[in-house]
Parts: structure tokens; sequence; C-alpha cells
């Protein structure tokens, strides 16, 4: 009989304390850009990474929230002396949200799949130093590399590495089955995208049942959908001019990150006159990067001197390189033979930041007599025109993928950048994976692309994100486009 | 009449054939290619490629028309580049939203603009007619953005009536569809219902102008009795010849609103099909456009014969 006391106050603790910590384990989030489906492996729109990333489907690896790799579906791996073989341990008891076994004949279909030869996946590059994918047992993948890279699991990280199953891949885009803590429940096209939590998830118990992706295109909806609760965050969202509401508001937080977008002036560096070293000097020294990013940015980024994200351990700044000096630019355009400057074309995709930011860099290049005539394009004519055909003189847009300085080494590619020197570091880099020397390089290879002024820097394109103050857990910085919700929770 | 019918739908279908040729061809001018703009910057071009003979781009122009008209005559309007399902299960799932709103919002703005006009009309430069007027006037000229923000303001942020937004589908019961339609049909009603008064206030005056309006009172009837019964039929033509515009705009002309209320309407659909190159989309939803105001004309017409018996032994 004396049992009873302890267990009836146990029992009313254990009542009183549930429903005083029922905390809330739904969340709704808004975004700008429904994705237009939901496979990884097949597309480039950030939308999809946002939604699907590190929640419904998992890679080998995994970037963390602070851009470093870590374990994912690999629990570990080796690397060879001559780093042309990973070996990777893999977790076991691991299941597809469809109830398939996942293992390393899973591993073999994914990656041979993104580098076949119909593969469609967007970022196929990723997958072309593969030389050979082995299974050596259930748990265990051998994959050898044609030459050594160094970024190897970095990329194997990557949204479009995600591993899949060779009996839902071809449906992933309707129907995605993966290995993550959260699967589809509904996708109502142009509204909304819903994700539940899994049964036996392998990894860490997730905190939320219930997430929702709501797809709301206007800053002007958005704001009202936050105040009245509809909507509890909006993890990557240009509020515009609608932010100091919010900010003002002690129910929201509004945390100002860093995306890996390097928004620069692209310049065309086969095209007279910019072919010449000292007219794009000119250009990168009437830039005011300041203005730009508060006239096109509603003031938040960080200005860049180079290619690349300051949230990288191997950032130098090198905005100092051309600073902001009217006279010496006239003095370079001078000496390459244009006192007077010259007529040229700007053209805009249809983005806030290019379309303001135009604004301000060709009221700049005025001063100096650059007359930039101003063309707004469509994405679909941006990529067409300026990115395909190269039929640019200037463009401004952000190169969203992280750590992609070696766009700058490829042939024919739309800056018409070509510097044996340039492409001798990332060469190196490629074969290197001491980490201090891979710094370096980086380094190295910053200062060229800021001596050649090969684009003119403007800025790193920053994620805004507002959130209820209760919520815990969502990325600040944005090092690969994801909004991971495997930590986040609601608290009190 | 029913040669006035056959004559009627054999124009109409020739409207449909010489628009699916239009369509067709002048969209596939426009610059871009869907393949690039899914697989963006960073694909190589191999798996561009790879991905145009997957979406069938690789086949010539022509056979891809006749490819494309031949299944809509069996109402397949083909598979969506970006969203690889069908396009006409995309245009249902669109239409189940836009159509609803559409009809609301016409019978909201007919309600209201009927009983304001009529009300004008007999009241014709005095008070009630002036501030009517003055009323309308501000309804034709407010954006519908901004009434619809201010409508969100009031009723979801401040009351907490109705949702600021988005649309829960019809699975989910017939009033939390409805309770998220409201706002936006309000939205859409208002503009047009000011609009449609204006019309049926002119309409009405010009007829009282008429003769038999004259005779009408001669023979002993009052002014009120007039106006409804010769005056408001005989304006019926000009206010129905409103209304179907108006539909027809309302089907998918409501982008605005939809982002307002960041609802999945035909509207949202489109726009955003013709940013993704999903040209295929783009030509459904156009083609369907296109049948609906033919379709919505030759009903205005016929209810033309109905409200004025000349014209149905005219033809």
């Amino acid at each position: 009989m004396k049992l009873w006391i302890p267990m009836a106050a146990a029992a009313f603790i254990a009542i009183t304390a549930g429903s005083a910590h029922a905390a809330r384990t739904e969340l709704v989030l808004g975004m700008p850009l429904e994705p237009p489906h939901l496979d990884p492996t097949a597309g480039a729109a950030a939308a999809i990474d946002e939604v699907l990333y590190a929640n419904v489907f998992e890679g080998l690896t995994r970037i963390g929230a602070r851009g470093e790799v870590l374990p994912a579906l690999a629990e570990s791996w080796t690397v060879s002396d001559d780093g042309k073989t990973y070996t990777f341990k893999l977790r076991t008891g691991v299941k597809f949200h469809d109830g398939t076994d996942f293992d390393a004949q899973d591993v073999k279909f994914s990656l041979d799949r993104a580098r076949g030869e119909d593969s469609t996946n967007a970022q196929k590059g990723l997958f072309t130093a593969i030389d050979t994918v082995e299974v050596v047992d259930p748990s265990t993948v051998k994959v050898t590399l044609k030459q050594p890279q160094g970024s190897f699991l970095y990329n194997m990280g990557w949204g479009d590495a995600v591993i899949v199953a060779p009996e839902s891949a071809e449906t992933n885009k309707e129907k995605p089955v993966g290995t993550g803590p959260f699967k589809l429940e509904n996708w109502a096209k142009g509204s909304s995208i819903t994700l539940t939590k899994a049964d036996g998830y392998w990894g860490n118990p997730v905190a939320l049942e219930k997430a929702e992706f709501r797809i709301i295109p206007d800053a002007a909806a958005a704001v009202p959908a936050l105040l009245s609760g509809d909507v509890q965050a909006l993890p990557n969202f240009q509020l515009g001019d609608a932010l100091p509401q919010v900010q003002s508001d002690p129910r929201f937080k509004v945390v100002i990150g860093a995306t890996e977008g390097e928004t620069i002036l692209a310049t065309n560096n086969k095209k007279p006159p910019l072919d010449q070293l000292k007219v794009r000097q000119a250009i990168a020294h009437v830039i005011d990067r300041q203005a730009i990013i508060d006239g096109a940015s509603g003031g938040f980024g960080v200005p860049i001197g180079s290619h690349f994200s300051p949230a990288n351990e191997a950032y130098v700044d090198l905005t100092g390189t051309y600073p902001y000096d009217l006279a010496k630019a006239k003095e370079l355009l001078a000496e390459a033979g244009y006192p007077d400057g010259f007529k040229t074309t700007l053209k805009l995709p249809p983005v806030a930041y290019a379309r303001d930011g135009g604004q301000i860099v060709a009221s700049e290049l005025r001063k100096i007599g650059i007359e930039a005539e101003i063309i707004p394009v469509e994405w679909a004519d941006w990529l067409k025109q300026v990115f395909t055909e190269k039929d640019y003189d200037l463009s401004i847009v952000s190169h969203t993928e992280p750590n992609d300085i070696d766009i700058y080494a490829r042939k024919d590619y739309y800056f018409n950048y070509d510097n044996p020197a340039f492409d001798k570091v990332i060469e190196e880099l490629n074969l290197t994976s001491d980490e201090a020397k891979r710094k370096e390089l980086y380094q190295q290879g910053q200062k060229i692309l800021a001596d050649d002024a090969v684009n003119g820097f403007l800025f790193e394109l920053p994620k805004i994100g507002i959130w209820d103050a209760k919520i815990d857990g969502l990325w600040e910085n944005s090092p690969i486009q994801a909004n991971d919700l495997t930590r986040v929770k609601w608290v009190d | 009449m029913s040669i006035y019918l056959i004559r009627r739908l054999a124009s109409g279908l020739l409207t449909l054939v010489v628009a699916s040729v239009v369509i067709f061809f002048v969209l596939e001018i426009l610059p871009g290619d869907p393949a690039r703009l899914m697989l963006g910057m960073n694909a190589t071009e191999d798996a561009v490629q790879a991905l145009r003979v997957q979406m069938g781009l690789d086949e010539g122009l022509y056979a891809r028309y006749v490819q494309w008209a031949c299944g809509l005559l069996s109402l397949d309007f083909g598979r969506s580049y970006t969203y690889s399902v069908p396009v006409a299960e995309l245009i249902r799932e669109r239409a189940a939203v836009s159509l609803p709103l559409a009809l609301i919002a016409l019978t909201l703005s007919t309600v209201i603009a009927i009983p304001v006009g009529l009300f004008a009309a007999a009241r014709r430069g005095r008070m009630g007619d002036t501030m009517a007027m003055t009323v309308s006037q501000f309804g034709v000229a407010v954006p519908n953005f901004w009434f619809a923000l201010m409508l969100v303001y009031v009723f979801s942020v401040w009351l907490r009536l109705v949702p600021a937004g988005g649309f829960p589908g019809w699975q989910s019961g017939i009033w939390p569809a409805l309770k998220a339609l409201i706002l936006p049909a309000l939205a859409l009603a208002l503009p047009q219902a000011a609009i449609l008064a204006r019309v049926t206030r002119s309409a009405l005056l010009e007829v009282l102008g008429e003769d038999f309006i004259r005779t009408a009172r001669a023979k002993g009837l009052t002014r009120k009795a007039t106006l409804w019964r010769h005056a408001l039929g005989n304006a019926m033509l000009p206010v129905l010849t409103i209304l179907g515009l108006q539909f027809a705009f309302l089907l998918a002309g409501t982008v605005i609103i939809e982002n307002v209320f960041y609802l999945p309407g035909l509207g949202r659909l489109l726009v955003q099909a013709i940013n993704q190159r999903d040209l295929i989309v783009v030509e459904g939803v156009v083609m369907l456009l296109v049948a609906a105001v033919v379709l919505i004309n030759l009903l205005v017409d016929l209810s033309y014969a109905f409200v004025d018996p000349r014209l149905r032994t005219r033809a």
C-alpha cells in the first residue's frame, strides 16, 4: 500500500510535467520559390535542397551549419596514401522510407547514376573524378578516383550527391524516398510541401513531428502571414522595406547570416575594350561596394574583393586591391586609350540585387565616361544570351554554389577568362588534401582573380532569416542551400 | 436559331484551331532552354543534352506541334517539363481554386453592382447618384493588391477571422476552403463591381431616354415599375458583355491577387511556367483560356437572344 503514494505522486508529476512541457512539434516555414520537383539529383533549383537536404535525403557525408564535412550515411572512411582510393564504412540498419534496406549497392547505384552517360544531374562535375565504385561488402564501398581530388569528401556532401534507392530513383521527383529523419507527407502543388517524422530513423531523433514549407511568392504577403501566426519562420526571405516592421517586434528573431553567393559584376574578358586589364582595373576602382550593398541589398551583405566567401576559413580580404578612386580610374582608362570612356551594355537578370545594383553600377561608371546601357532580361534569356552564348559585356549575378572558385579555371566559361597561372593553382588544389596547403592555394587563387580584376567583385549575398523567437536550431548561415530541420525545436 | 448556333459553333472551333497554331509557334520563338534552366549554371553540356532528350525537345518543331495538337483532341495536354506530371492534372488542380474563386467574385460583384446601378440611375443627378458614383470611382481607381493587403491586415492580422493566405485544398472540407477564398474574392469583386455598377447605370440612363419608356410612363406606369419592367431588361446587353469579359479575366488575370494571398491558381501557374520556360504548360493553359473565352462569348451571345427577342428571329 505504501507504494501507492509515491506512485501516484510520480504519476501526478509526470502528467503535469507532460502538460507543462507539451512543446509544440509542428512548424510552418515560408519560402518564396516552389521547387519544380523533389529530386535533388536532377535539378539546380535551390528550393529543392531547401526542402529536402538533410531532412529527407542524406549522402555519404553531409555539410554542417559551419560548412564543415560531417559523416552521414558513411560513418567513417579511410583514404589511401596516394589519395585516390576512398573506402567508406557505411551505417548499418538504415532503411529508406519505403521500408527497403540501405546498403552498399544503393551507394554504387547512386554514384554510377549521377555520373552515367544519360545522367541529368545538375552538378555532374562533382562526380567526374570517380573512376570506379566497388561494393566490397554490404556495408563497405570503395571509390577509386582517376586522380586525387582534395574536395572529394566535400563534394559527396552536396544535395546533388545524396543516396537514392534503385526502386524509387525514377519517381523521386514526385514521391521522394530517402533515408532522412523526415518523409514526404503531401505536396499540394503551388501551395505547400508537408514533411512528417519518419519512423525508425537511424540517427538522433528529431524534435519536430511535422514541418510544412509554404510557398509565399510575395514579400508583401509574407509579413502578414508571419504576423498572423500562419507561418512561424521565413528562413531565407528578402523582405525588403517590410523588414523593419518585423525587426521591431520582440516576438520574432531576425538573423542576418551569410550565404555562399558571391555577387559579381560579371565581365566578358574577351570583349574589347574589357579585354584590357587596365579597363577592368578602372572599373574596379569605381565600384562603391557599400553603396551597392545599401541600395541593392537593404544594407545587408559583406563586401568581397575576390570570388570567395568571407565565411570560409581560407578567405582573405582583398577589397582593398583597387580602392574607390575616380582619379586613378580615369588615369587607367586614358592609359588604355579611352580618355573619354566608351559605350557598353549591362544585362541584368530579374532579381532585385541585380536590377537595383545595376542602376548604381551604371551611375558610377558614368562618372568616368563609361556609358553602360541597361538591358533587363529574364532568367531564361540570361542563361541563353549571357551564360551560354556569351553575348554580353557586363552583367550582375550571384554565384550561389559553395566553394566555386574553380569556375575561373573552366575552359569556355562565360567570363572568357584564361590565365594559366590560375589554372595551375586549381590543378594543384585538386591534387592536395592537406588542409593547410589547400588553404594557401585558395588564397593564391583569390589573389590572382583580384589582381586580374576578372569581374567586379561586389558582395556576399546575405541570408536573412526571420523566425519566432521560441524556435531554436535553424541555421544562421547558409553554407549550402538547405533548411536543415534535424535540430530544430520549440523552446519556452 | 439552330443555324445561328451552328454558325457560332463553327466560328468558335475555327478560332481554336487558329489559336493553337499561333500559341504554339509564337511561344517557341521565346528565347531560353527549359533544360538549361532546370539544371542551372553549373551543369555540364552533356547533362543538359540528356535532359533535353528526356523532355522530348530534341524532336523537330513541326513534329512536336502535330503531336501536341493531336493530343489536345483527346484532351491530352502533354507532360510538364519542370513538374514532369501531365499538364491536364496541373490545370485541374489549379482550376479547382481559380474557377470557384472567379464564380464567387463574379456573383459578389453582380449582387453589389446591379442594385447600385439601379439606385443611381433612378436618382440621376441627385445626392444618392453622386455618392454612389463617387464611391464606385474610388473602387475603379484603388489598386486591388493594396485593397487586398488592407483586407488581410484587418481580417487576418488584427481580427484573426480568416487565414492571411494559402489554400488548404477542398479535401480539408468546404468551410476551410471557402474561408481561404473569401478575402481574395472580395478583393477581386469590388473593383469589378465598381465598373459594373457604372456600366449598369449608364446603360439604364440610355434606355430611359428611349421612346418606349415615355410611352410606358404615358400609359400610367410609375417610375419604379417602368425601371424594373421596361428599362432593366433592355439595359442588360452591355451588362452581360461586361460580365462575360470580367469572367474571362477572373479566370487567369488574377495573378497579383493570387500572389498576395499565395493561392495556387491558374494565373500563378501561367506566370511560373513562363519564367521556367515550361512552354507546354503555358500552351495548355493559354489554349484552355482561349476555349473559355470562346465559350463565354457564345453563352453571352445566346443570352442576348434570351433577353432580346429580336435577335432570335434575325438569325
